[in-house]
């Protein structure tokens, strides 16, 4: 790792305040993708600024939605009584990252400012319409994740929390790689006030994408035999040493099948 | 450099450190604790496992300086002078090593699941050891030495 400096900041405005103050800071929360890029010196960075103690952590019952802090763990989010209330979805997908070790340090901000193309939570955030707070603003995730490892984050913004809707109804199931247990493909199936949403992560070339088509059959009829025939588009899927572009549009549908089973 | 302090095996330590140090490299080599292990630069494999303030932790994927102020237990804080913790002894009675890389992660990592759920089933120790990878054993004597040191850590 190349020489760096560390900050555990102690509130918000102190993170804020360190950001503005250093040309080529990054901001560190589970360390669980940071690290491993310093290490390997695919990055660099002159100042570390680390969220641990800036008061992220909560989850707090909104009423309609769900407000999980970005600093929360994903053991946290997996252990949660209200969240397996609340939206029991979140609970299986965030028992289902990574392995114990990885649960016990990476965090839900961590992971949607990283938008990794094969990370769970964007498929979640996508299928239930959350809404992003940042140290700045409101963003709908929709405009949030913008294409493989964007987001619509400024270099200054810190995400403290995300808001979930209460769905009537969801399932988050994916295929993981066998080594990783990254996503190779997972779909995130959602009712909505009686929409229904379908979000895909690792497979898009440009992240996590909805499904206009297998939505709007599924509109009509909520069963896996109304997405047997909907076409998905390979151009644009990810082709990489782990799965084809082929491989993964089979994944895709069967694993979307799958979410719908579940729901 | 930062003045660290924490508790390592329930001794307080204390050292200047560069801040890029990661935790097992300020346990191996300033330490000398050397029973914490590197298998990999991926964060996958857990040959670095330990425990932070009880629970478990890749010590290859934190900087010694996050550890400031807590509690740390390594491989060589878990005997009780020469008896070996009842995890251990289970490894050394079902074989659960070849070469032995791999386990000391193997047996922070199965002490942290059976302190957080005593009803373990095959599955979930299976489950429960997916960030800890062994290229000798086929896991299952691994596997059986959990399901003993989970008992006779409820006997002990
Ligand atoms: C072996 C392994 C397996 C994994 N498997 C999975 C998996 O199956 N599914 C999955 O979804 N993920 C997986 N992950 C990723 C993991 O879930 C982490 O959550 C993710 O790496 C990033 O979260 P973090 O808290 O560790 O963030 P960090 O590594 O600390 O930060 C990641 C990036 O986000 C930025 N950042 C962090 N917090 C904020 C914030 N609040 N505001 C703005 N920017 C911020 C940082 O500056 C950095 O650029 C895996 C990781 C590993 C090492
Ligand atoms: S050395 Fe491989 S996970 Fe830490
Ligand atoms: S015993 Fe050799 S790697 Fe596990």
């Amino acid at each position: 790792m190349y020489a760096t400096q560390y900050h555990k900041a102690l509130s918000l405005n102190d993170a804020r305040s360190q950001l503005a103050a250093c040309d080529d800071a990054k901001l560190l929360a589970g360390g669980m993708t940071l690290i491993p890029t310093l290490k390997q010196r695919l990055a660099q960075t002159d100042l570390l600024i680390d969220l641990a103690d800036t008061g992220l952590g909560l989850i707090e019952d909104k009423g309609s939605h769900l407000k999980i802090g970005a600093m929360c763990r994903h053991h946290d989010v997996e252990t949660s009584e209200l969240v397996a209330k609340m939206i029991p979805v979140l609970s299986s997908l965030a028992g289902g990252i990574g392995d114990r070790q990885v649960r016990n340090c990476g965090t839900l901000g961590g992971s949607i400012a990283n938008n990794d193309p094969s990370a769970c939570y964007p498929a979640a955030l996508m299928a239930l319409g959350a809404t992003i707070h940042t140290s700045e603003r409101d963003i709908a995730a929709e405009d949030f994740f913008v294409g493989m490892f964007e987001t619509d984050l400024d270099e200054q913004e810190i995400v403290t929390a995300v808001s979930f809707p209460k769905p009537d109804k969801a399932a988050y199931v994916k295929f993981p790689n066998p080594a990783s247990r990254y996503a190779m493909v997972g779909v995130c199936v959602a009712v909505m006030d009686g929409d229904v949403r379908v979000a895909i992560t690792g497979a898009g070339q440009d992240g996590v994408f909805r499904h206009g088509d297998m939505e709007a059959a599924l509109a009509d009829q909520f069963s896996a035999a109304a997405i047997e025939t909907i076409a998905i588009d390979e151009e644009m899927l990810l082709s990489d040493i782990h799965a084809g572009a082929d491989y993964r549009a089979h994944l895709v549908r069967e694993m979307t099948r799958r979410a719908i089973n579940a729901c | 450099m930062t003045q660290l302090s924490m508790t390592v095996n329930g001794q307080p330590v204390s050292h200047d450190v560069e801040d890029n140090m990661l935790l097992v490299t300020y346990l191996r080599e300033t330490l000398a604790l050397t029973g914490t292990h590197i298998g990999c630069d991926t964060s996958q494999c857990g040959a670095c496992v330990i425990h932070i303030n009880g629970a478990s932790a890749k010590s290859c994927t934190v900087l010694a300086v996050q550890a400031e102020g807590k509690d740390i237990t390594t491989i060589e804080g878990i005997a009780s002078g020469d008896k070996l913790h009842p995890m251990q002894q289970a490894f050394h009675e079902q074989h659960g090593l070849q070469c032995g890389y791999c386990t000391p992660g193997m047996v922070m990592s199965a002490i942290e699941l059976v302190e957080t759920n005593p009803t373990l089933s095959e599955q979930d120790i299976r489950e429960g050891l997916e960030g800890n990878i062994c290229r000798c054993t086929g896991y299952h004597n691994i596997v059986k030495a959990v399901q003993t040191g989970a008992q006779d850590m409820r006997k002990a």
